[in-house]
């Protein structure tokens, strides 16, 4: 394999984000606008210095333009991009391939997602022409397989695992508590959480991602530039990606208790870090919480504790704010929001604040001033047909 | 000779007790249950599922196929054709509908004896009428399906041995196209005319098959005006025991599957050497004579009619007039799906009609639920969706949607068989594709028809 990354070589100078919520009196220009506004701020920039624009959004608009227009850019190269729930990190691996190439010197990365204009719940893809044998599945249903089949798999009572996974719902709200940008700012007891009625397998609404709007942003440049723009860059160790054929569907040795997709990327990401030890390495990881037996999995999949363990060091607050490896302390999707094409730039917003020290005290991870690296993974799609991304990034 | 070589019949899994409707209506009802099709049958799935049973207990290739029923789900375009994708024919083996009337069925019943070749008769029906009428009562959903080849193509279960049709024009029933159920004229205007002109086609097909009345071993006699049904055969000369039951009170009337479904009943009934007599009253009266052989006793039924009769699960009379679009419920707050694209299923047929994957057919293999999902959330035409991850026996997954089931019955390890069904309807196009069910009739369970036939 000769995935080399760019490790060391590119650096983000400044972040936006704009609060994750029901924006129902903002459109997505108006996100857009708010989340690039506050990045090229940051970093002491105008959109005319930057070189080059990528725009993940997975259906919230169409082609550069859909960036170009509400930002009134001239003449500028802007890239729509889309992989699935990944976008957003995406739209970032993009930007900063392209600048360690040499290409730009300065280039910025966006997600945004206006999902709440569909007049439903949850979020909907738009139909491609298909045969019409797709199976319909709502995302929730999908990732519902996963908690039986862990449970039964690794000898978990199947009422502790409603405690297990209650217990990541639990952590995720007292994050998003704390933090003023994320969508539900209410602490869950465990308690109230178990008694929340199931609406996909064993998963109540309280087990699945917010769904709000929002919108995210970066910019990178090479990082002998950065000292231009900022004194606390945040440099980029890796960006891996790994895009699932689809075969766990049908492959009748794939068991729904992990995500091979992510396993795979997460190796990629350590080889092209240096990391040998994640859970003792990592500061912090925001990871991808769509539904609570995601991320149970997921502790697992990247590798900060052995296979059947997770829920374990889950019930033991290992990924509390103030555990051994905190993990989603900006709330994560499940509190935070999930605006899709910006939640992957949503997670490095948090890597930027928590590692530059900027995160409020209430809301500050164990680890800071300790360690200095930060995981972020996105990933897109269901059991057995996933995208995923893994970046890591230090101060 | 010709004769029949094979049967199949498909009752559907769900029931309604009849004497729930008036609670509701306010009128109509009765006694007993009703054969009631899931949302996701229509006449084509369930044709569909008669032609595989057919096609399970026999293995010889129909070089045609004939569908017969009074509701088809398209009219300008052939429903035959995606029949004959499900059941994965030849393609030089020609599908026709014979739709419009309960004597549409006699017609491809006759076509296809008639044949020289094997040829695939199956008849289906979905019976509705406006909620307390009695074509709602009386009516059922059902399908069945009859194999005639020669001596040399197998053997002869049933030798062809005569037929007599007579031909009036009346108005006894009526039904505009798009209209949800018939109108009917005063009763007894109609068994005035059914009468004579039954005992007009016995009294032709027994000379013919130079027989008695007295001497037909089973009696069946289908046609939508019960009274004049019943009065036929108590005028036909063939005595009262030798009658057979026309499941009323289980099934109900399912129109044009209802002389195939019967007719089957009869023949899993029937012993070696038995004379079988056929009548059908739809706008005059057709009579076939039959007579069994000694190869209808090792003829094995795959899920024998009675066996399907048994293995049910009611459905309340609200749930049941949704299902037939008479009671338009609150949808699930989610996009409808887009309507599939012709051109994508065209070149999917092997997979959307046949169940044909990349390792091999699926359609006719049982398999066993590894995981399985309840999803409140997702649309459907009758939430929620049940879905499995299913293992087959040959080592192949899917992941499918189940149906014919109660969530709460679900459960890992469960045995599962697969079921052609229309997912939704889209832009009019019906989308049809495979569920799995939960195997509930055996297709060697043979018992229940041993005991009867001695």
């Amino acid at each position: 394999m000769s995935s080399h990354g760019i490790r060391d070589r590119v650096a983000i100078v400044g972040m936006g984000c704009t609060r994750f919520a029901e924006h129902f009196d903002k459109g997505t220009d108006d996100l857009l606008r708010e989340a690039t506004s506050e990045a090229f701020t940051g970093a002491g920039v105008r959109k005319e210095d930057v070189d080059a624009y990528w725009l993940g959004t997975a259906q919230s608009g169409m082609s550069g333009i859909t960036l170009a227009r509400p930002l009134a850019l001239e003449g500028k190269p802007v890239t729509r991009v889309e992989n699935f729930c990944a976008t957003g990190s995406e739209a970032l691996r993009q930007a900063a391939y392209a600048v360690a190439s040499g290409a730009y010197d300065l280039a910025m990365a966006v997600g945004v997602e206006k999902v709440k204009d569909s007049g439903y719940q949850g979020l909907n893809a738009f139909p491609i022409p298909n045969d019409g044998t797709q199976r319909s599945l709502t995302a929730a249903a999908m990732f519902s397989m996963v908690a039986p089949a862990y449970a039964k798999r690794y000898g978990v009572d199947p009422n502790e695992m409603k405690t297990v996974l209650a217990r990541i719902a639990s952590k995720n709200h007292a994050n998003g508590a704390r933090n003023p940008k994320a969508q539900f700012r209410k602490e869950m007891p465990v308690e109230k959480l178990l008694a929340m009625p199931p609406v996909a397998g064993g998963l109540s609404v309280f087990d699945c991602a917010g769904v709000a709007d929002g919108s995210a942003a970066a910019i990178v440049c090479r990082v002998e530039d950065a000292a231009r723009y900022t004194d606390k860059p945040l440099v980029i160790k890796a960006l891996s990606f790994v895009a699932g054929n689809g075969s766990g569907l049908e492959d009748p040795s794939y068991d729904y208790t992990q995500f091979p997709e992510v396993a795979v990327s997460a190796a990629d990401a350590y080889a092209q870090a240096g990391i040998t030890d994640p859970r003792a390495e990592l500061a912090m990881a925001e990871v991808h919480d769509c539904f609570t037996p995601t991320e149970l999995v997921l502790m697992e999949d990247l590798g900060f504790c052995a296979r059947g363990t997770a829920w374990k060091e889950v019930l033991a607050g290992t990924f509390d704010r103030d555990g051994e490896l905190p993990v989603n302390p900006d709330g994560g999707l499940k509190s935070f929001g999930h605006p899709v094409g910006a939640s992957g730039l949503r997670m490095m917003y948090e890597a930027w604040l928590q590692l530059r020290g900027e995160a409020p005290e209430d809301r500050r991870i164990s680890t800071y001033g300790k360690r200095s690296l930060a995981l972020t993974h996105n990933l897109g799609g269901y059991p057995g047909e996933m995208v995923s991304f893994v970046g890591i990034v230090g101060v | 000779m010709r004769g029949i070589i094979g049967w199949g019949a498909h009752v559907p899994h769900w029931r309604l007790d009849r004497t729930q409707i008036a609670l509701v209506a306010g009128a109509g009802g009765g006694k007993g249950h009703r054969a009631v099709a899931s949302y996701d049958e229509d006449t084509t799935t369930m044709a569909v599922e008669a032609g595989r049973a057919c096609l399970a207990s026999v293995d010889v290739a129909p070089a045609s196929l004939w569908f017969a029923t009074t509701s088809p789900a398209y009219l300008d375009k052939t429903n035959a054709s995606a029949i004959h994708a499900a059941l994965r024919l030849d393609r030089s083996a020609t599908a026709y509908d014979a739709v419009g009337s309960v004597r549409s069925a006699i017609a491809a019943l006759r076509a296809t004896g008639e044949n020289r070749k094997p040829a695939l008769c199956v008849a289906s029906d979905v019976r509705i009428g406006r909620p307390g009428s009695p074509d709602e009562v009386n009516g059922g959903d059902a399908a069945a399906a009859v194999l005639w080849g020669n001596e040399t193509d197998a053997p002869l279960l049933a030798e062809f041995v005569a037929y007599a049709g007579v031909t009036e024009e009346f108005v006894d029933r009526w039904r505009v196209p798009g209209d949800v159920g018939s109108k009917l004229w005063e009763e007894r205007f109609g068994e005035t005319k059914y009468v004579p002109l039954a005992a007009e086609a016995l009294k032709t097909v027994f000379e013919y098959a130079a027989i008695a009345a007295d001497s037909v071993d089973a009696l069946v006699v289908a046609g939508l005006h019960e009274r004049a049904c019943a009065a036929a055969a108590k005028a036909s000369g063939v005595p009262a025991e030798k009658i057979i039951d026309r499941l009323a009170d289980t099934v109900g009337n399912p129109g044009a599957a209802q002389p195939l479904l019967l007719l089957a009943h009869a023949l899993e009934r029937a012993t070696p050497g038995q004379t079988i007599a056929l009548l059908v009253l739809s706008d005059g009266a057709d009579a076939m004579v039959l007579r069994t052989t000694d190869a209808i006793a090792s003829y094995a039924p795959h899920r024998p009619v009675a066996a399907q009769v048994m293995a049910s699960a009611p459905v309340p009379y609200g749930r049941y007039l949704s299902w037939r679009g008479l009671l338009p419920v609150e949808p699930p707050r989610r996009p409808e799906p887009a309507r599939p694209s012709a051109s994508a299923a065209g070149r999917a047929t092997d997979w959307k009609f046949g169940l044909d994957g990349a390792s091999g057919v699926l359609a006719d293999q049982r398999g066993t639920i590894t995981t399985f999902t309840v999803d409140k959330l997702a649309y459907s035409p009758s939430p929620p969706v049940v879905f499995a991850v299913v293992d087959f026996d040959d080592g192949q997954r899917l992941p499918v949607e189940l149906t014919d089931v109660d969530a709460d019955e679900v459960a890992i390890g469960m045995r599962v068989e697969m079921t052609f069904r229309r997912l939704f309807t889209a832009d009019g196009i019906a989308n049809y594709f495979w569920k799995a069910r939960p195997l509930r009739t055996e297709s060697d369970d043979s018992a229940e028809r041993t005991e009867e036939a001695s």
